[in-house]
């Protein structure tokens, strides 16, 4: 179990290395996105420094829907998929190892330049420190939960919009919690009461997300 | 374990099989035909009671529950906005729930009353997010603030959308059931979230006036109001939901004789269509 849990994630970063633009468009989606918001609301500093982590988490939360298509649908397209659905081992496992590899690539590079990116905000140290934090656990979350979505929209004619669309309430508590603790370390309150919600949420999604994505493969598969 | 005897059942055609006419008689409202014509039978039965009760709940509501003494006249639309968040959530739960069961069991009527319910809960959900508006402006000074229950009361609004807009977006019925069922399951969370967001966050929405455990802390003819919108708006529901469930079932079955043969849908087939279809069967 442990070694297909690690050739899946082997496979998807060697294939994620290979067709580096796809991962790399995510990361300039992430860094555009954060710039577009100081250009548009303007120059003040007391204003940026207040949105800065409802900022960086929205454009992480939008970068992480962008990169969902390319968890399953490629693999869908070349009938890889269907051969991972009828592998004896299981199912759970091997999604728990495509979601990982999926967070590594495009969550993860983001969790690193976030905290390049605050500094375009004048954010303090301090709360930088809270929004790396609070991005290493909500990242995986992004991850997890996407994962769903993706797995039920495969092959649809919505395409990405119908994932956002399904995907984006299931989100929005990750978004307060994860934005709220930087909020809170900013404003004094201590920021630990929000980064143990946020972690016991990547805990309940590392349990019942996968299970929960399988049964959604075998759905679209079918 | 004995190797001579097995078991053989002569009353039934295969060995191991059911025996035939076994099951209650009540199971043959599972099949969609046996439904279709309960359902019609049963929506005057709800749908003149909502009407009734709704009316006489907002006569209370508006005219004889007395005014408060916090909030003036504005108060009066707890009795359309309390009603609707309960059925708010209430739908949901229902619809997770026969859209599990659709799912778990295979039976396919569950899962259309799954998608029957969709609309009708998305509605009372956005009732409930307007007259929640309606009410927050002259009570707190705002038509919107980010609390937890307003937020997971939105929230639950995009679920439904997005149960409805996944269903709509799959061609092959059965897949979309299931994939309904895996999203509206996954969304049960947020029920929960909703009811008890008072009492976990410090919201600006007031907490529970009326529980199982205490008095309720309003008027009785408040509370009778209250709950006679509840019962009139809780009977709509069903009835309009049975109604949209044969709708979807006439249209999942189309293929099949007993639709065809049906006084309504052979009013709507040209007249010569009509004859040919008649003469056939």
């Amino acid at each position: 179990m442990w070694t297909a849990f690690l050739t899946v994630i082997r496979r998807e970063v060697l294939l994620a290395y290979r067709r580096r633009a796809d991962v790399l468009t995510t990361f300039f989606f992430f860094l555009m996105v954060s710039t577009l918001f100081p250009l548009g609301v303007g120059p003040e500093r007391e204003l940026l420094r207040t949105m800065a982590p409802g900022v960086l988490w929205v454009a992480a939360l939008l970068a992480a829907m962008l990169s969902l298509g390319r968890l399953f649908a490629l693999d869908h397209a070349d009938g890889t998929l269907e051969q991972l659905l009828l592998t004896p081992e299981p199912l759970t496992v091997i999604v728990a190892g495509k979601v990982f590899a999926h967070w590594l690539v495009s969550g993860l590079p983001l969790v690193l330049l976030a905290p390049v990116l605050a500094f375009q905000f004048d954010l303090s140290l301090d709360a930088i420190q809270v929004l790396a934090l609070s991005l290493l656990l909500g990242t995986p979350v992004l991850s997890l939960i996407g994962a769903i979505g993706a797995a039920l929209t495969l092959g649809l004619r919505g395409g990405g919009v119908l994932v956002a669309l399904l995907v984006l309430p299931l989100y929005i508590p990750v978004l307060i919690f994860g934005a709220g603790a930087v909020g809170a370390q900013s404003s004094g309150l201590g920021s630990s009461a929000h980064l143990q919600l946020l972690a016991g949420v990547l805990l309940a999604a590392i349990v019942l997300a996968p299970w929960a994505t399988g049964a959604a493969l075998r759905v679209s598969l079918d | 374990m004995s190797t001579g005897q097995v078991y053989i059942d002569e009353r039934a055609p295969v060995a191991g099989a059911a025996r035939a006419g076994q099951g209650h008689v009540l199971w043959q409202y599972a099949s969609p035909q046996r439904f279709y014509a309960l359902a019609g039978r049963l929506v005057p039965w709800f749908m003149a009671p909502a009407l009734l009760l709704t009316l006489l709940g907002l006569y209370v509501g508006f005219f004889v529950a007395p005014t408060d003494h916090q909030q003036g006249e504005a108060y009066r639309i707890i009795f359309v906005h309390v009603p609707a968040a309960w059925l708010s959530m209430v739908i949901y739960l229902a619809m997770a729930f026969w859209a599990g069961l659709g799912w778990v069991l295979n039976t396919r009527l569950s899962s259309m009353m799954a998608r029957a319910l969709a609309p009708t809960g998305a509605l009372f959900t956005f009732l409930a997010l307007w007259t929640g508006a309606l009410w927050g402006k002259p009570t707190w000074g705002t038509w919107w603030v980010w609390d937890a229950r307003l937020t997971s009361e939105l929230i639950l609004l995009f679920l439904y959308i997005g149960f409805m807009a996944l269903q709509a977006g799959i061609d092959d019925p059965r897949r979309g059931d299931k994939a309904g069922a895996l999203l509206a399951l996954v969304g049960v969370i947020n029920v929960p979230i909703i009811y008890f967001s008072v009492q976990w966050w410090s919201t600006l929405h007031q907490g529970a006036s009326i529980s199982f455990k205490a008095a309720p802390t309003m008027a009785s003819t408040m509370l009778i109001g209250m709950l006679l919108c509840s019962l009139g708006l809780w009977a709509y529901a069903i009835g309009i939901a049975l109604m949209r469930l044969r709708c979807i079932v006439l249209e999942r079955e189309r293929g099949t004789d007993w639709v065809q043969r049906l006084p309504e849908v052979q009013r709507l087939l040209p007249a010569e269509v009509a004859s040919a279809k008649k003469e056939s069967t």
